[in-house]
Order: structure tokens, then C-alpha cells, then sequence
């Protein structure tokens, strides 16, 4: 099943389909990992709701729902 | 060889970077900034076995993009300054994600030694890293060390004197697949030749850059020879590989890194086949959890203010006290008048009065630094970032915003850590409504002198109030001045750290020491020139209406009167506050003629309680004091931002104070 990142709940993990975006943000996210085919996992969310925790390529990331929305995730 | 060795270092942030800097160059470094631009350089040396070693501290990058200040700086300074050797530091932790600025450093073509720090928390989530493998594989010497201690150090050493007399470049190129590599070596052989000069960085690189859209390689590329052919082939070459990929070749390249990197991974290290819970996820549960994370962090808030002010209380008194009676020794000593008057209320008060701050302000930068270093400020940022993010910042912000509490200098020097411009001037034009030390001198006069009830809370109000101010001004500049996108809220989030009292403690001298520097010379520099306002003209009494500055008094009150402190001493000394705000203080005794026991009393006949709170809210809100301003001008490098701060912030206290004053006399308060 696929879903947007920022549609995850805790715990939810996933392959990355793709991600969109320009500039640069789109090349921030690229930098730090978030490639196609990559697993993240969302480890938790901020107290406020925003943003979100991931785990990906064995580290902790943090980026806002905002963010989130760029990427594409088949859910496991 | 009398010839010094240059060394840069490079790595991601919380690597371990700076770590490694301090302990090899120790205290001998030298902290400015990079010619034009805001972001701090460290230099330093040391000496090994008689030679001499230069060691640069590149700013912490993910990545070589253009995109960033810091990227820009790290990878112009490596492919212009050309330092013998690049020692490029490596989370064992984080191996897979580090390997990523590895490989792209490879690729620039820098002479690099990769040193693998934080073994042994490696070690603890059962990684296993071959670095003769590695090494192997990369091309390029693999060194474990701990930057903490000396693990490692020599062995580092040596392999950098090694390196810097051959140049080992990365043999093991890193390759993008066919279809990306054939484009490549396309664009590399139509390559002005002009481009490849002695410095030898690699025209792979070059090539890539253009294909990835580099501005800042396309606009020297623009600048060569044929070099307009060269990009309109890029141009082309980028239409056709995203019809092949599907998506952006920004994307199709980062896969492809990733994918190297994937390859490297699986041969050089072994990890367990379920991630260990580690002990910083276990603290997380708690301490960003979803009801507990905001107690949490007030808690930690609380803490932080406590420890500052009782530990540094008992030393701002002794050096109150100190200055007090130095003051007394030398006005006692000097018969001459207007000297002993110089001396005892112009230098050696002025002196008192900026160094009575130090111990707060340096404890206050010591549990930041302590903070910072375990970690727990990213998580704040994590917690508050939806809160700054309502108001136009992001969640970095945060940490100015808290320094502010000790001083604005600092504080506003902090938004370094921001990556937007626009989200740094934003961060300055708020911070000086963050109530500072400075100002708690004013607050506890007046509440003690007029508020004896209910002190604590008068004061905690004016800094609800400061808080509140800033959060409207924040709204109100998002919505105005600074429209548009906000910028971006992608950080890593460090694991928790032990931190080391050694670390902290050069953290907080940094931080320190420019407050003193900076602001030292300044507050000096006016409470001179108040002094000769104060004297002048010859004959007066000191600070006496007929003075210079009781003249400029008298004649700006009437501006005061609506906000219910219309006295020519009142002006006189808010205009003394614009050098240093506790200077209101000491002023006020000056001017009234009273030592600081009889200023309460004295007070009590020009103020009413209403009157007096107002004036709070003036000292409050109005101009931040000169050393704010200076350090405003100076990171924005333009006098807008400094002029605009000092204008709207005084109409704002004006406002303020009018509507507290008239306010509170149409509700019947005196």
C-alpha cells in the first residue's frame, strides 16, 4: 500500500517509491539518505504532533510533515 | 623539510569533528570568521616530532552541494586553498550515511585520510567495520581513532606526514552506472582545458557538478572558454537521463551514491540483523514522549535558570563588592577631583558594572554548552519546533531565543546555527525581547521598591510579557517583511552523549569571551563618554540638571510624561541604560545623590507603583543596549537591521508603557 510519509503512524515502516520536490530541500532530503528503495521507519512523533522522527540508513531524522509530503512510501 | 604541513578537517556535524580539533591543537587555536561571510572558522597548530602542523576546522557538511554556506565553504576552500591533506572524520555509528560526503570528497579529488571515530559505541550496537577493507575499497588510508582520547592519534598522525609527501588519490572510482558514466565522459572529454589546472581537482567532478546543476560550477564553467557548448550539452544530457530515470537526476545520482556506498557497507561491515534498542532510544521514550515531553522540557528549562543564577550569584556579589570598595579606596586616595571622580565613577564603576555579569552569563553559556553536547537541545528543537514554526522560526531558533535570557550579544551571535538568512534576522529582530540579565537589576529595584508583596511575580510577568511581545512581533514580521516559504526542517537527531567538562568549557569561553570582547570594550567606551556628558561643563555637580546630560534630560521628558515617569532623571537614565541596562541602576543613585539602600526611598517620591511598572515595561521592550545593536550590524553586515531594531522597538516600549500607564489609571490603579 502506498502513502506519503507524513501519513505514517508510529512505527509504520516502509520502502521509498520516490521523492519529489525541487532545489534545495529536495536535495537536503536526497543528502541524507532518504533514497529510493531505502527503509525508514517512523520512530515517533513531536509532543505538538509536528515533526516527525525517522529511522533511516541506521540513524535518526527529523523533518516536518511538510517535508514528509514529498515522499512516497510503500508500507510493509 | 622546513615546509608546514596544512591539514583541513571535514565531516558531518556530531561527528565528532571538533572533538578532534581541540585535541590536537589543544587551546592554541584562533577563532574568527571566513572572509565575508558568517560562518565560524577555527584555525590551529601543533607540533609533531618537529614538524609543524596546520589544522583547519571545515564547517560540518552532509554533503558538497551548493546550496549551503557551509557546503560552499568546505569544498571552495579544499579545491582553492588545496590543503596537503583532508582528514575526513566518520561516524562508526552512522557509518553507511558519513560514506556519503567520503565518496564526494573522494571525488573533488582531496587528499584524504579517513579517520572512523566513536568505535566503541560502535562497538556497543555490535557494528563490525573492516577498515583494511574499507581502505581497500575506498582507495584511500582507514584509520580508527577516539577523539575523546589518544586512541588512535599517533597512528593519524603519522599517516597524515605520510600523506602530504604522496598524494594518494581514491584509485577505486566511484561509478554511477553505464548510462550516467558514458555522459559523463562525454561532458569530461569537451571540457575547456583552461579548467584543469595545477590544483588537480578532477574534471569527473566537474562534470558531474554540471550535470547536477551546480550554480556556482556552471557560472565558472560560463566564465571559460566554449564554455556555453559545454552546458548546453549538460542541458541535454540532463532531458535524456530524466526520461531514462523517471525522475530528477539529482535523484537518479544520490541513488546512485547510495548505491556505491550500499556495496561498500556489505563488504567492510557486519551488523546485527535486528538494530539493538540503545540506551539514547530508551531516554527518548521519556523524554520526547507525547505527554511527557513538554514537562520534560519546562523541567529542564527550570533547572537550567536555577543552577545559572544560585551558582553565580554569590560571585556577582563578591565582584559587586569589589568594585564598590576599589571605588571608595581610589576616590579616598586621589585628591583631585574631577580625577577621583573619573576613576571611581567613570572606569572603575564601568568596569564593575560589565564584569558584575560575567559569572551569570558564563555559567548560563556553560549549561547551554552542557546541554548542547549531550544532545538534548536537538531534541528541543524537536519538541518547540512546531510552536517557532507557528511564528515564522524554526525550531533552531529555540536556542537563541533561551540564550537571550542571558544576554542578547551572545544570543543573536547564536543564530549562526541557522541556515536561512531569513530565519536569522527574524531570530535577531525578536531576541531582544528575550529579557536579559541586565534588565533583572532594573526589575528588582523597582518591584522590591514598590511590589515588596508580590515581587516574584511582577518580575515573572515582564518576562511573560517579553516572551508574549516577541511571539506578536514574530507573527506580525512573518506575515509582513518576511513572507513567503519558510525555510526547511531537516536535522539530524544526534544520539545522547556524555559530555566532557573539556569540550563545555572551550564552548562556553568561546561564547564568553566574545561577550566580554565585544561588549566589554563598548560599555566602557559610553560610560567614558557618559562621564565627561556627566561632568561637562566644567564646575558642575556630577550628573546635576545643569549638566550636559541633565540639559538632554530635561528637554526629552516631556515625551515620558503620557507613560507616567515624565522626571528628567528618568530620561537621563534610560539614555545611560542604551550603553548597558543595569547601568539604570547605578544611575539612578547618581542622580538622585543616594547609595543604592536609599534609592528605594528615593524613588518612592518621583514613581508610583503604576508609574514604576511602566517604567519595567519601558526597560523591558526599549532599544536593546549598544552591543546589541553593534553585533546586529555586524551579522547582517548592513546598518537596516541594527537602525530598524532600534526604531521599532522603542515605539514599541512606548506603546506598551502608554497602555499600562493610561490603562491602568482609567481602571483606577495608581
Amino acid at each position: 500500500m502506498k502513502k506519503t510519509l507524513n501519513q505514517l503512524s508510529k512505527n509504520e515502516s516502509g520502502m521509498i517509491v520516490s521523492i519529489q520536490g525541487k532545489g534545495g530541500v529536495h536535495k537536503r532530503l536526497l543528502d541524507m539518505g532518504l533514497v529510493k528503495n531505502a527503509m525508514v521507519k517512523v520512530e515517533r512523533v513531536a509532543p505538538l504532533g509536528d515533526p516527525i522522527e525517522v529511522k533511516v540508513k541506521g540513524y535518526s531524522l527529523l523533518l516536518r510533515k511538510e517535508e514528509a509530503k514529498n515522499i512516497t512510501i510503500d508500507v510493509q | 623539510m622546513a615546509k608546514q604541513i596544512m591539514m583541513a578537517l571535514a565531516g558531518n556535524p556530531n561527528c565528532g569533528k571538533t572533538t578532534l580539533f581541540n585535541n590536537l591543537t589543544g587551546m592554541r587555536q584562533h577563532v574568527g570568521n571566513w572572509p565575508g561571510k558568517t560562518v565560524e572558522r577555527k584555525d590551529g597548530k601543533f607540533t609533531y616530532m618537529g614538524k609543524k602542523i596546520n589544522v583547519i576546522d571545515l564547517p560540518g557538511t552532509y554533503s558538497l552541494t551548493a546550496y549551503s554556506i557551509e557546503e560552499l565553504i568546505a569544498r571552495d576552500y579544499i579545491v582553492e586553498e588545496n590543503p596537503d591533506v583532508v582528514i575526513n572524520i566518520v561516524d562508526a555509528t552512522n557509518l553507511e550515511r558519513n560514506l556519503y560526503l567520503t565518496i564526494q570528497l573522494i571525488e573533488l579529488g582531496a587528499n584524504i585520510i579517513v579517520a572512523i571515530n566513536m568505535n566503541r559505541f560502535a562497538e556497543k550496537k555490535e557494528l563490525k567495520i573492516d577498515d583494511k577493507k574499507l581502505s581497500n575499497l575506498l582507495g584511500v588510508p582507514v584509520i580508527k581513532i577516539e577523539a575523546v582520547d589518544r586512541i588512535g592519534k599517533t597512528e593519524l598522525i603519522e599517516s597524515v606526514l605520510k600523506a602530504a609527501k604522496s598524494r594518494s588519490k581514491g584509485t577505486k572510482k566511484i561509478t554511477y552506472g553505464s548510462e550516467i558514466e558514458e555522459h559523463l565522459a562525454e561532458l569530461e572529454k569537451i571540457l575547456p582545458e583552461s579548467i584543469n589546472t595545477n590544483k588537480g581537482f578532477s574534471t569527473k567532478w566537474i562534470a558531474l557538478k554540471l550535470i547536477e546543476k551546480d550554480k556556482e560550477v556552471i557560472k565558472k564553467i560560463l566564465g571559460l572558454k566554449n564554455g556555453k557548448e559545454v552546458l548546453m550539452k549538460a542541458e541535454r544530457i540532463q532531458e535524456h537521463l530524466s526520461q531514462i530515470f523517471g525522475e530528477d537526476v539529482d535523484a537518479a545520482i544520490a541513488d546512485a551514491r547510495y548505491g556505491f556506498i550500499a556495496g561498500l557497507i556489505k563488504e567492510s561491515m557486519t551488523r546485527p540483523k535486528i538494530d539493538k534498542i540503545t540506551m539514547s532510544d530508551y531516554i527518548d521514550r521519556i523524554v520526547t514522549n507525547r505527554f511527557l515531553g513538554i514537562p520534560v522540557f519546562l523541567f529542564a528549562l527550570w533547572l537550567l535558570f536555577q543552577l545559572t543564577f544560585s551558582i553565580s550569584a554569590p560571585f556577582m556579589d563578591w565582584i559587586g563588592f569589589f568594585f564598590g570598595w576599589l571605588a571608595e579606596v581610589v576616590s579616598n586616595l586621589i585628591a583631585t577631583e574631577w580625577l577621583s571622580s573619573l576613576l571611581a565613577d567613570g572606569i572603575i564603576g564601568g568596569v564593575g558594572s560589565v564584569l558584575v555579569f560575567v559569572p551569570v552569563i558564563f555559567m548560563l553559556f556553560l549549561s547551554i554548552a552542557l546541554l548542547e553536547d549531550c544532545g538534548y537541545l536537538a531534541r528541543a528543537a524537536f519538541i518547540m519546533d512546531r510552536l517557532m514554526h507557528k511564528i515564522g522560526l524554526h525550531g533552531k531558533s529555540f536556542i537563541p531565543m533561551l540564550l537571550g535570557f542571558g544576554c542578547n550579544v551572545p544570543a543573536i551571535m547564536a543564530t549562526r546555527t541557522l541556515e536561512s538568512r531569513k530565519d536569522r534576522i527574524l531570530t535577531m529582530l525578536i531576541n531582544p525581547f528575550m529579557s536579559c540579565g541586565a534588565r533583572l537589576p532594573v526589575y528588582a529595584l523597582f518591584a522590591a521598591a514598590f511590589f515588596s508583596e508580590h515581587q516574584g511575580w511582577v518580575i515573572f510577568s515582564l518576562y511573560l510579557l517579553g516572551i508574549m511581545v516577541a511571539i506578536i512581533m514574530g507573527l506580525i514580521f512573518k506575515k509582513t517583511l518576511f513572507k513567503g516559504l519558510s525555510s526547511p526542517f531537516v536535522m539530524e537527531l544526534p544520539p545522547y552523549r556524555l559530555p566532557t567538562l573539556k569540550g563545555a568549557l572551550i564552548h562556553m569561553w568561546e561564547r564568553g569571551s566574545v561577550f566580554l570582547k565585544k561588549a566589554g570594550t563598548l560599555i566602557f567606551l559610553v560610560v567614558i563618554v557618559i562621564w565627561f556628558l556627566s561632568s561637562l561643563p566644567f564646575g558642575v555637580e556630577y550628573a546635576s540638571q545643569n549638566s550636559v546630560i541633565g540639559r538632554i534630560g530635561t528637554f526629552i521628558a516631556p515625551i515620558f510624561k503620557p507613560l507616567g515617569f515624565g522626571t528628567w532623571q528618568a530620561s537621563v537614565a534610560l539614555g545611560f541604560g542604551f550603553a548597558a541596562k543595569e547601568v539604570i541602576v547605578g544611575s539612578f543613585g547618581t542622580l538622585y545623590g543616594v547609595s543604592e539602600e536609599g534609592l528605594g526611598k528615593a524613588l518612592a517620591q518621583t514613581f508610583t507603583p503604576l508609574s514604576a511598572y511602566a517604567f519595567m515595561v519601558f526597560v523591558l521592550l526599549y532599544v536593546p543596549c549598544m552591543a546589541v545593536i553593534a553585533v546586529i550590524k555586524r551579522e547582517t553586515n548592513s546598518w537596516k537591521w541594527p537602525i530598524f531594531t532600534v526604531i521599532y522597538t522603542t515605539v514599541i516600549a512606548w506603546s506598551m508603557a502608554f497602555i499600562v500607564y493610561q490603562g491602568g489609571l482609567l481602571l483606577g490603579f495608581t
